[in-house]
Parts: structure tokens; sequence; C-alpha cells
């Protein structure tokens, strides 16, 4: 009796061959995924990332809910034609505050992995509203009603929260001023120093749509304005053999 | 009963019949059998060359020692080596002169356009075609706010337009003669009405024209000029040519002279962008792109 034979007592029964399939498909799932939480070089650690500002979440929220994600992708790869177009390769600590990430799988538009701070902010208002007047080719929708959709952060301490729950390192603080942080952004009159202390420096205050109140439209840019801008590369080096 | 194939050798069956119907147990054909054996034997070559297997720091790196980041650099080094002599020529040749240098004139243009529709053509248009009524010139014709020779293209793409990040970036600011009340409503409707006939288009309201002239000479000629013609020195635009930046009909021009305009283009040299983002052959080749697009000087 070899060994095919008897491979036939667990073809000929299905609780058998359930077990021990199970089993195959376990060690495949360890071998391919668990090492991902232990080792070094999964996410490297970089400087200058930091969680989502509330308006710039907001604006993420617009962002997944409008679908941009089915025409644009998040991820630079490493091949030049594509680091001389959009910049540096995106590196898996930039999206480690992503839940989910915004990787995506197509690319009908361009990359956004580091769109921000590459056009101004009447660029995107311009853009957004009719893509067409400054991208004549361009098949993107116009999105002008953000401009229209005014909204206030009601909800945003509890979409912060949900995040916290996922592993975005959101202070108690940060979720208790998340409304007020919320408005400051989009207005440089109003006294914002709260915000800067507890997202560093790197947050951009501004009247985004430069109309007054807080709409999508600035969530939307405040977000687009920080994307793949929180690492510099000017000090970090990525390891060249990741 | 159907008919049974006939079978050459004998081949046991699996040994199970249902309504009479019984099954073969043939062996797997040998071809099949190994090119199975094949690819095991291929997987475990591969995944010693290539990083595969997980440890408890990091994953084995691979005899061939692949690694997509090292390849990527390597291959950036490779061009950058093969573009080092040229660029380097463009970045320190005499500006002028690159247009009389046929091959690095043909470089220039080239990875000019590259830079551009990368870089600009996003406000611009490719080909420099601009966006009519929205405040982002054509830069193909030969209308030119700061001026169209090499040196000029060359300076307004290093340090850009009326932008915070560069002290040199070229600056004026036209007064909103509205919002600051400098002029009454009705003074802007008859400058306005002036400033249509200068490119001779027909004026809202002809009786304002000549009140219009003489508020123009007081409050606008310093910078547009006595005849209107602009002064790039300023960044003044010309107002006889019928090519305006945010429109020459009656209520642009009206808005435009309520409000002020304020048009920004940040700079792209590496001292002064934000992000560092061109070197010096690379706004060198934008601006000879840009010279040759039609209206260069």
């Amino acid at each position: 009796m070899g060994i095919l034979d008897k491979h036939q007592v667990l073809e000929k029964n299905v609780t058998l061959l359930a077990i021990f399939a199970f089993l195959v498909v376990t060690v495949g799932g360890i071998v391919q995924i668990a090492p991902l939480f232990w080792l070094e070089n999964t996410i490297e650690k970089v400087e200058g990332m930091r969680p989502y500002t509330p308006l710039e979440l907001a604006g993420r929220d617009v962002y997944v809910r409008e679908g941009c994600y089915v025409c644009h992708s998040q991820m630079i790869r490493p091949m030049r034609d594509e680091v001389e177009r959009y910049g540096h390769y995106s590196l898996a600590a930039e999206s480690q505050y992503d839940h989910p990430f915004q990787w995506g799988s197509k690319r009908t538009g361009p990359d956004l992995a580091r769109v921000g701070a590459r056009y101004s902010d009447e660029w995107h208002v311009d853009h957004l509203t009719n893509p067409q007047s400054v991208v004549p080719e361009s098949v993107m929708p116009k999105y002008g009603f953000f401009s229209k959709r005014m909204i206030d952060g009601k909800y945003i301490e509890d979409v912060m929260k949900t995040h916290r729950f996922v592993g975005v390192p959101y202070t108690d603080e940060m979720i208790e001023n998340g409304q007020a942080d919320f408005a400051a952004q989009a207005d440089p009159d109003a006294d914002y120093d709260g915000l800067l202390e507890r997202y560093g420096d790197n947050v951009n205050v501004r009247n985004f749509d430069g109309q007054p109140g807080v709409s999508e439209m600035d969530a939307m840019i405040a977000y687009l304005q920080v994307l793949g801008t929180m690492v510099d590369f000017e000090t970090f080096q990525p390891a060249p053999s990741r | 009963m159907a008919k049974q194939p006939e079978k050459k050798d004998e081949v046991e069956t699996t040994g199970h019949s249902w309504d009479g119907i019984e099954e073969y147990n043939n062996p797997l054909p040998k071809w099949w059998v190994w090119v199975f054996y094949i690819c095991i034997i291929w997987a475990i070559g591969y995944s010693i060359a290539y990083p595969a297997w997980p440890g408890i720091k990091s994953a084995t790196a691979g005899v061939l020692g692949w690694s997509t980041r090292a390849n990527v650099a390597e291959e950036i080094e490779t061009f950058a080596a093969k573009n080092q002599a040229i660029n380097a020529e463009l970045a320190s040749v005499e500006l002028a002169s690159i247009n009389e240098n046929e091959t690095l004139k043909a470089y220039a243009i080239s990875a000019g356009e590259a830079t551009f529709n990368t870089w600009c053509a996003q406000c611009h248009q490719r080909n420099g075609a601009g966006v009519k009524g929205a405040g982002y010139p054509t830069l193909s014709d030969d209308a030119w706010l700061w001026g169209g020779t090499m040196e000029e293209i060359h300076y307004t793409v290093a340090h850009g337009i009326r932008n915070e990040d560069d002290d040199d970036a070229r600056y004026s600011e036209m007064p909103a003669f509205g919002r600051d009340e400098l002029l009454e409503p009705e003074e802007i409707a008859s400058v306005v009405n002036f400033v249509m006939t200068l490119s001779g288009e027909t004026p809202n309201d002809a009786s304002g024209v000549e009140d219009g002239k003489v508020l123009f000479e007081d409050n606008c000629a310093s910078c547009h000029g006595e005849d209107g013609k602009g002064d790039r020195a300023q960044g003044a635009p010309n107002l006889t040519d019928a090519i305006w930046l945010y429109g020459g009909d009656y209520d642009t021009i009206m808005e435009t002279v309520t409000n002020s305009r304020f048009g920004v283009m940040p700079p792209w040299s590496a001292e002064a962008s934000p992000a560092g983002r061109l070197e010096e052959w690379q706004i060198r080749a934008v601006a000879t792109y840009v010279h040759q697009l039609g209206g260069g000087e």
C-alpha cells in the first residue's frame, strides 16, 4: 500500500478532508501573514508621520465616499518612471494611519500619493469644480457641490475614536478637541496654537477654498494638501535593501 | 446498458459503482506529473535566489541580492550618469548661447518638454496653451507679462511670481480700487469703459470714456503706461493687445479693477522651492522649451 493509497483515506472521508485542508491553509497563512506582525522591515520607522488632523480626516472620508480610489491610486511603486513623475516611492509607514489604506489598483487619473503641496489651493478649487477647465483631456467628474456642502465636524470625534480603536494613536486630548481643531484648521484668524501643539508644525492652516465657513471643499483640499508631505526625504534615507 | 470503452491494458476501477457506472482509476499522465515535480523544484530554487522566507527579525534576502529599491536607485543613477555631462553643460553655459548650440538646444527642448508636462502643464496646459479666463497665462504667444527672453523666462521659472517662498519672486500688486475704496463705483465704470476702447472693444457706455481716460492717466498710467501698453518691469499687462489673462468683457474688467488680481506662481529653483523640485539644468531646459513655443524674444 503506497502513499497514494493512504491518501485515499482523506479523499474518501469528507470530514477528515476538511480538517486536513484547513491545517494546510493554516500553515500557508501563518507563513505568509504572521511574520508581518514582527518583522522589523515590514514598516520602517520614519520621522514625521502623524495621524490626520480632524479636518484632513473629514476630507479623507469624502475621498472614500466619492470613490476617488477607484480612479486614483496612492502608491508610487519603486520604478524609475513613477519616481521621476510622482516623487519618492511610497513607504509602508506613509499609510500606517490609513484605515482602510487608499493604495488603489487602478489609475484612470494620476497617482495622488504625493499630490500634497504640489498645486495651489486655488488650483484645487478650480480643478475639483470643473476638472476640464484646467485639464481639458480629463474625464474626471465635477465636484463643485463640495463647496455648497457645509460641515461642522459634529461627528468627527466619534470618527477619531473609531480610528483609535483600530490603532491610530489619537490621544484623549486630540479627541476632546476634535471639533475645535476641525474648525481652527480652516480659519487662519482663529486660535490654532492648540492644533499645532497636538499635531506638530506640519499642519496647513488656511482657508482652503477661500470661502467663508467650512465646506467639504475645505476638508478635501486639506486632505489632498497633506498627502505624501509628512516624511521629509531630505533628512530621511530609506534603507536601500528593503 | 452503455457499451464499455475497450481498454488494452487492464486498469483497475476505483471500486465503487452507481447504477452500474464504474470509474477507471487511471494514473495521471506522465508529462503532467513531471511538470508538477519540476515546478516544486523550481519554487525551491526561486526561494533561495530571491527574498522569500520570513524569520524572526527579517526575511531571507536571497542569494542574488535582489531588491526593488536598490534596482530603482541604480536605474536612476544609470540615467543620471548618462546625462551628467550634457546636464552640467546646460547648467553652466550662458543662457543665451543655449539656442546657438544645436545639440544642446535639442536636448534642452526635449528635457524641458518632459519637465514642463510633469510640473507646469497642470496650469499652463500642454504646449503652454494656458487657460483662458482663469489666470493661467498662455506661453505660446508673444504677449509676455514679465518678459520673453531666455533670461526673463529663466528668472520667472526659478523664482516664481508673488509667492511667499522666494524673496526674489517677481512681485507687483494692483490696488483693489473698489474694495479699498480708492475710486467710486461710477469712476471705476468709466475707467473700465475707457480700458475697453484701448483694445478696440465697444465700451458698455461710451459716455464714460472721456472721464475714464482722465482717471486712467491719474490712477493706472504709472504702471500700465499713458498709452496702456503696460510695463514688463512691473508685470503690468499690455491693455491694448486684446489678450486677456482673466477676460476682456465689461464684467470681468470691472471685477479686476474693483478687487484686483493676485495670480501666484511657485518658485522652482532648488533653493527656493519648499520641495527643492527642479535643478538648474531642468529650469534652463524648461526656459528653452517655453522660449521656442512661439513667443520667445
